[in-house]
């Protein structure tokens, strides 16, 4: 088996060796479940900027050891909340508890965090080694100590060899590197991360993804990651809050997330989906029916708040579709027929029209090739299927 | 082509335009005649040795040394710590103390002379070196408000907050980033004020006594009184100060910057 190289370990070998020594470093011997001990909580957490409401009313609880992205456009507050948690902004009302302690009034310097910044914000004027060594002399520890730990944290980004080098003979992975040995060093109770992988490209960036991954896992460190990239997001984290407009839509692990999106603005925000239009005929046993506007009936999963008569979109992903020359009776079927279908090279995006609505599937490399004018049936279970109250009508708290 | 020959010209011009009244009083520090006059008999350093043994010129040196270092100092750390508070987004009417900053720098010396003159008689300040001092500075601070304010400027405050976030309270983070990062700025708007004490001439004649006679003002009573070539020595020892104070900052930056320069 070919492990890719990781800067967390020397060398490829010894990633392996330990995979199999120790049960801390099996990703699958780790606890995924929701928190056993809260560490983090912002309670009824509001910012201001002026008239410009940026975070409202946010209630939040991160775990020890949990790693929990904050994932939204730009602007709606994910930034601000950590940048709050950091110190370096003030909620204008609400309090922010670590631990228990109410750290509203903790200056930066004696929170005890690490910040990971998109710019890498290194000190341009000292070395690699003096960066690192940095907040370990503000620990006031002993020149040998630092020496040792200093090293210790070069070898984990495999940096060793650039320690005398400064910071602008670096490339940007290696300085994102830096930045991070810089915030890891000094084994803060809680990294921040603000898109730390916003500036490098696409390669670097999902090798980042992983390492860092692998970092929370070995560690044990509690982390907070501000990203608008979603597949980030899905990639790392063990939960993921979904933000807009200062408020926290949905809060799930990527799975539930993904499958289970609370509000529209979840279910297009997070991947690709197909919203369709309709109202909740009947409810009964965690599946509703819903009558579309063409008269046909869909059965979906639903998670309560939704009341029978409400008019609500159904959300099915493109891959959950299936496509079947006859009607199958297990299935929700929808007569559609192909507009297009481009080849995308891992998978065959089609799309459809159920009458006059446009619908998505993305297919299997092995599927067959579908010309447009084709007629078939877009096929879904029940439980590929999600029921989601529109905005206006009883959304379900999904933020708490 | 005929074009690029007249811009040519054109530069040339306006480089002699520049030059000339250096070009033109130079050459009579080594004159040995009496007289700040052409043509030159024959080279002499003999001005040069007036200038250091001649009481009057020797204390106008020393003078301008002290009040140079006095206005360098002050103006340097008010200055910096001017445009550290304009960095300071919280500051209310931020914009119009930039400009109050830099109002001397418009100001006509004359009016500040005069102003100067009565504030200081106030406090007992005229006739003394503290006098001078003062009245330098408030011309000398507005170029270290420019040269540091455009160091900070290129500081990423990111930086900083990292520090703060790495333990490091307030007055460490300024200790060891913002100033590092600013000093560049700061140097070169010290050099500034130094020169501009050194060629005050004008604020000098206001305030200053008999006992505080600068360089500047030693060559600009001599030449009404005397017209002899020591004032083209001075007029050299002057130039060469300049172009040495130039070189030195123009090395420590290189070398400041050559720090972190990137080298891809």
């Amino acid at each position: 088996m070919r492990r890719r190289r990781s800067f967390l370990l020397p060398g490829g070998e010894k990633v392996a060796e330990g995979r199999m020594r120790g049960p801390a470093l099996c990703p699958t011997a780790r606890a995924r479940e929701p928190l056993l001990a809260e560490f983090i909580r912002f309670d009824r957490i509001t910012k201001f900027y002026g008239p410009l409401c940026v975070v409202e009313n946010l209630d939040l609880g991160i775990g020890k050891g949990e790693f929990v992205s904050l994932l939204g456009p730009s602007g709606s507050g994910k930034t601000t909340l950590l940048m709050m948690l950091a110190g370096f902004e003030q909620p204008t009302s609400g309090t922010i508890l670590v631990d228990g302690q109410a750290v509203n009034d903790v200056p930066t310097h004696k929170r005890d965090m690490g910040v990971v910044f998109q710019s890498y914000a290194l000190f341009p004027h000292m070395t690699v080694g003096e960066n690192i060594a940095f907040p370990l002399e503000m620990r006031g520890l002993g020149k040998a100590e630092i020496a040792d730990r200093v090293t210790r944290a070069l070898d984990m980004v495999q940096l060793s060899a650039m320690r005398e080098r400064r910071p602008a003979q670096l490339s940007g992975g290696q300085q994102q590197r830096v930045a991070l040995a810089r915030a890891l060093v000094f084994e803060p109770r809680v990294v921040l991360m603000d898109e730390p992988l916003g500036a490098l490209d696409k390669q670097l960036r999902e090798q980042m993804q992983l390492d860092i991954r692998d970092l929370h896992r070995r560690l044990g460190l509690t982390i907070v990651f501000v990203t608008h990239d979603q597949s980030e997001a899905l990639t790392m984290s063990d939960r993921v809050a979904v933000f807009n407009k200062g408020k926290i839509e949905q809060i799930g692990t990527p799975r539930q997330v993904y499958d289970e999106p609370a509000t529209r603005f979840v279910a297009e925000f997070i991947g690709e989906t197909n919203l369709i239009e309709g109202v909740v005929a009947r409810i009964s046993g965690g599946e509703a029916a819903v009558r579309l506007a063409s008269g046909a009936e869909i059965v979906s999963a639903v998670s309560g708040g939704v009341a029978e008569g409400a008019t609500v979109y159904l959300s099915v992903r493109p891959e959950r579709i299936e496509l079947a020359e006859a009607r199958n009776a297990a299935h929700n079927c929808l007569e559609t027929e192909v507009t297009d279908s481009v080849y995308q090279g891992d998978h065959l995006r089609v799309e459809l029209a159920a009458g006059s609505h446009p619908l998505i599937a993305k297919l299997g490399r092995r599927s067959r090739e579908f010309e447009p004018g084709t007629k078939v049936f877009a096929a879904f279970s029940a439980g590929d299927c999600r029921v989601i109250a529109p905005p206006d009508g009883q959304r379900q708290a999904a933020a708490s | 082509m005929a074009l690029r020959f007249s811009k040519l010209a054109f530069s040339v011009l306006a480089i002699l335009f520049l030059v000339a009244p250096l070009i033109a009083i130079l050459p009579l520090a080594f004159t040995s005649s009496v007289i700040l006059t052409y043509p030159i008999p024959s080279w002499s350093m003999r001005w040069f040795t007036e200038l250091f043994t001649a009481d009057a010129w020797r204390r106008a040196i020393v003078n301008s040394l002290i009040i140079g270092t006095g206005t360098t100092l002050l103006a340097t750390v008010l200055g910096t710590a001017a445009s550290l508070g304009l960095r300071n987004r919280l500051v209310f009417f931020r914009g119009t103390f930039r400009t109050l900053f830099l109002l001397p720098m418009v100001v006509p010396a004359v009016v500040l002379g005069v102003g100067m003159q009565v504030l200081l008689a106030r406090f007992g300040l005229t006739n003394s070196y503290a006098g001078v001092i003062i009245a330098h500075t408030v011309v000398a601070v507005p170029f270290v408000v420019v040269s540091v304010t455009g160091a900070l400027a290129g500081i990423d405050e990111r930086v900083e907050l990292a520090a703060e976030s790495l333990g490091a309270p307030p007055a460490t983070v300024f200790r060891r980033v913002t100033l590092p990062l600013a000093l560049p700025g700061v140097l070169s708007g010290a050099v500034l004020a130094f020169a501009t004490s050194l060629d005050e001439v004008v604020l000098t004649l206001f305030v200053a006594g008999p006992n505080q006679r600068t360089l500047a003002r030693q060559m600009f009573s001599s030449i009404r009184e005397n017209i002899s070539p020591a004032i083209a020595a001075a007029a050299f020892l002057f130039i060469a100060a300049t172009i040495a104070i130039g070189l030195i900052v123009v090395l420590s930056r290189s070398v400041l910057a050559k720090r972190r320069a990137p080298v891809h």
